[in-house]
């Protein structure tokens, strides 16, 4: 191949620390078609099987080369209700560009060769967004009074919302906090994902006739059995994952020590970065350290960055990670970008403790370095901490991004839910029913921490399956 | 989410507390003893967790002293006006249920919390006896309400002016000593300011008698997603909001808890003088 990848535009690392605004500035038309004129158009395309909601991604980068973009818009909504969302989040590196024939064979994710198929994807939609194209296979008339509960606006329940809405059903989405989105709105900064876009999909469900409420709490302000007796059908839960873990170490409780959704909830959702006018606050360090390697950590170090940024606090953010920089969860583009931003790492690194003041607020972390030992069951290769190694860092502020468990609100006042031993619910994998008839469910909720589109691949299943049950 | 009733319950020098009746069906329907709301006032507000005091008839009431910035927001609030968020109910309610006889102890605000407890607690059969105490007696509320509800009152302020001049904690204490007959009480649940709560455990624990609380920690969701509220309790760190809001006192780690509801008062103090509040 004689043509090289097309990078998008990018802000600078300098204009985009001091601000929230989005980073990857996306492909020009011309430089769409260009990318899209590097994909070979393989007689049997491997891409679509690394896309969890079965994109026919050869087609619609071939209707781009053509310049037909409502063609391409049409092909990726039909799989694909959130194309501008996608676009931008989806680990494409580890998904389809990963199974694009371009990318060597045996790399641990996606070649620089690998079509950007996420770019193109992110090209259509925001195309479509701004030409206002038509949405795809116009919604069938509202037909009857069967309705369907959504419980959770994240990705699973959005777009759970929005395939049975296309097909004319009428459904309530229950979220608990004060604005819809979920992990959308209140985890991922608008650097990656503009509230602006959430908003445009969210109100495309509306006009699709989904009704959203907010600040209801299922499992609290209403039972599943309640909801039942309201007249709903059927019942999908996109309850998410819920309740952050910590390292359980010592001293982790000290003030200014947050979890990374802590931390996200109050910069994301609250606009705590914009306090005093907003009213939640956040301590902002002179020493941040963040713990963890997933794209939550990356995204929690680069709001640190920023949140020094904006209040003039020299830069200083370290990222902690047990394992190295190839056995990181996160997205490529998102380490790339942390580095430009000034985040620096230290792998190899297991804290042990953190030391406070006599006021309760923590002052250094102490951590033990580790070295490579044998693969675990994930398959990459497991920290081993080296007695004796302790060091300690600066640290007057730090976030823990270490993952997830899930949140058993509603679990726990619903008997018949079934959940496995790590709390998640239990399915049916080929319809995602749970072990309540007519209650369906998917997202992080089932099998833990995924991806925004594995979500919303689970999502179409449960819908699927939902609409079968209603007709 | 309307505001449908406001009552100011004390006003003295610069300590206020407010009485909210608020319209949400909802919650009403679910609430019950020992649970909390979230609260916020405006789309730029914080999210606050406060008790639901009583809930009947589609309505919640919040008791709020206005200390904090959030508070005095909400406490400028009138009827009419409406809330922009409000979820809930949250947090496990109150294990209501025949104890025999039981001790509240409400202190300031902490009164408002341990009423809707002394009601179901009477009404399950219990013999209630309440402490309440405030600073002064100008400060002190729900005195009839808490009367109605207890088989006994006690009530004291720091200053004397109205009751016996004691801490709450020191009438705690004259009971439980009371070596007259075999000490009976199962039971004691205490809510009001850290300090208080703190000297109480201390107080109970001497007398080994049970003796939960219901912490005030901050919060941001209030659901679990973000471990804004956790708390040491027994050794392992739990989250208010949804293991508790309460717990067995005699676990609790105070100086944590009392440092960490500090986290923010630089914060509290820029933003209340720039409001003038």
């Amino acid at each position: 191949m004689g043509k090289e990848p097309i990078i998008p535009r990018e802000l600078s690392a300098k204009e985009r620390a001091s601000g929230f605004s989005e980073v990857v500035l996306g492909y020009t038309e011309e430089e769409a078609i260009r990318e899209a004129g590097r994909c070979i158009q393989c007689k049997n395309p491997t891409c679509i099987s690394g896309c969890p909601v079965e994109i026919d991604i050869k087609k619609f980068i071939y209707q781009i080369t053509q310049k037909d973009y409502q063609s391409a818009y049409l092909t990726i909504r039909e799989k694909n209700i959130f194309p501008s969302i996608c676009g931008r989040v989806c680990p494409a590196e580890y998904q389809c560009r990963k199974a694009c024939v371009l990318t060597k064979k045996d790399s641990p994710f996606a070649s620089e060769q690998a079509i950007n198929i996420h770019f193109l994807e992110r090209f259509i939609g925001d195309y479509g967004m701004k030409h206002s194209f038509q949405i795809p296979g116009t919604p069938h008339p509202i037909r009857d009074a069967r309705r369907v509960a959504v419980v959770g606006s994240g990705p699973a329940g959005l777009c759970c919302a929005g395939e049975l809405a296309r097909k004319g059903i009428k459904v309530v989405v229950f979220e608990s906090l004060h604005k819809p989105g979920g992990v959308l709105r209140y985890g991922i900064p608008p650097f990656r994902l503009p509230q602006d876009v959430l908003d445009f999909e969210i109100n495309y469900l509306k006009e699709l006739g989904v009704e959203i409420i907010v600040n209801v709490v299922v499992g609290k302000t209403k039972t599943l059995d309640e909801l039942f007796s309201e007249g709903f059908s059927c019942i999908f839960l996109g309850l998410g994952a819920g309740v952050p873990s910590f390292m359980k170490i010592p001293g982790e409780n000290l003030c200014n020590i947050y979890s990374a959704n802590e931390f996200l909830t109050r910069v994301n959702l609250m606009s705590a970065y914009k306090f005093p006018r907003f009213h939640t606050p956040i301590n902002i360090g002179k020493h941040i350290c963040v713990i963890g390697g997933g794209n939550t950590a990356m995204d929690a170090a680069r709001v640190a960055v920023r949140l020094q940024k904006i209040n003039n606090i020299p830069s200083d953010v370290t990222l902690l990670y047990r394992r190295t920089e190839v056995e990181m969860p996160a997205r490529r583009l998102e380490i790339e970008h942390a580095k430009e931003e000034g985040v620096k790492f230290k792998f190899l690194v297991q804290p042990k403790g953190f030391i406070g003041n006599d006021r309760g607020f923590v002052e250094k972390i102490r951590s033990l370095e580790c070295r490579l030992g044998e693969p675990d069951s994930s398959g990459r290769r497991r920290p081993v901490p080296i007695e004796g190694s302790d060091f300690e860092l600066d640290c007057d502020s730090a976030v823990v991004a270490v993952g997830l468990k899930a949140n058993q609100v509603l679990t726990s006042v619903t008997p018949g839910l079934k959940t496995d031993k790590w709390g998640d619910l239990e399915v049916d994998s080929d319809t995602m029913q749970t072990s309540i008839k007519n209650v369906y469910a998917g997202g992080d909720i089932v099998g833990g921490e995924g991806t925004v589109i594995e979500a919303m691949g689970m999502a179409k299943k449960a819908s699927k399956a939902i609409i079968e049950t209603l007709s | 989410m309307k505001i449908i009733e406001k009552k100011v319950l004390a006003d003295y020098q610069d300590t206020k507390i407010t009485k909210l009746v608020i319209l949400s069906p909802d919650i009403a329907r679910k609430a019950l003893p020992g649970q909390f709301v979230v609260v916020m006032a405006k789309e730029e507000s914080e999210r606050i967790p406060l008790t639901v005091v009583e809930s009947q008839d589609e309505k919640i009431t919040l008791i709020l002293q206005e200390l904090g910035f959030s508070t005095k927001l909400l406490g400028s609030f009138n009827v009419k006006d409406s809330l922009y968020a409000l979820a809930g109910p949250l947090g496990h309610p109150t294990e209501i249920k025949n104890y025999g006889h039981i001790i509240l102890v409400g202190g300031g605000v902490g009164i408002a919390e341990i009423f809707p407890v002394a009601k179901a607690l009477k009404k399950a059969g219990n013999n209630v006896i309440s402490i309440i105490g405030a600073r002064t007696k100008d400060l002190l509320i729900l005195e009839n309400e808490l009367k109605e509800n207890s088989d006994k009152l006690y009530i004291c302020t720091d200053d004397g002016s109205y009751g016996t001049k004691a801490f709450t904690t020191d009438l705690l204490k004259q009971l439980l000593n009371d070596t007259r007959h075999p000490m009976p009480y199962t039971l004691v649940y205490a809510v009001g300011p850290i300090p208080m709560m703190k000297k109480v455990t201390e107080v109970t624990k001497e007398f080994s008698v049970k003796t939960m609380v219901s912490l005030n920690a901050l919060m941001v969701d209030g659901t679990g997603m973000c471990g804004c509220c956790r708390a040491t309790v027994g050794g392992e760190v739990k989250f208010s909001c949804i293991d508790g809001p309460e717990f067995d006192a005699h676990l609790v780690d105070w100086e944590e808890l009392e440092k960490r509801n500090r986290i923010y008062i630089d914060k509290e103090k820029h933003i209340c003088n720039l409001n003038k509040l």
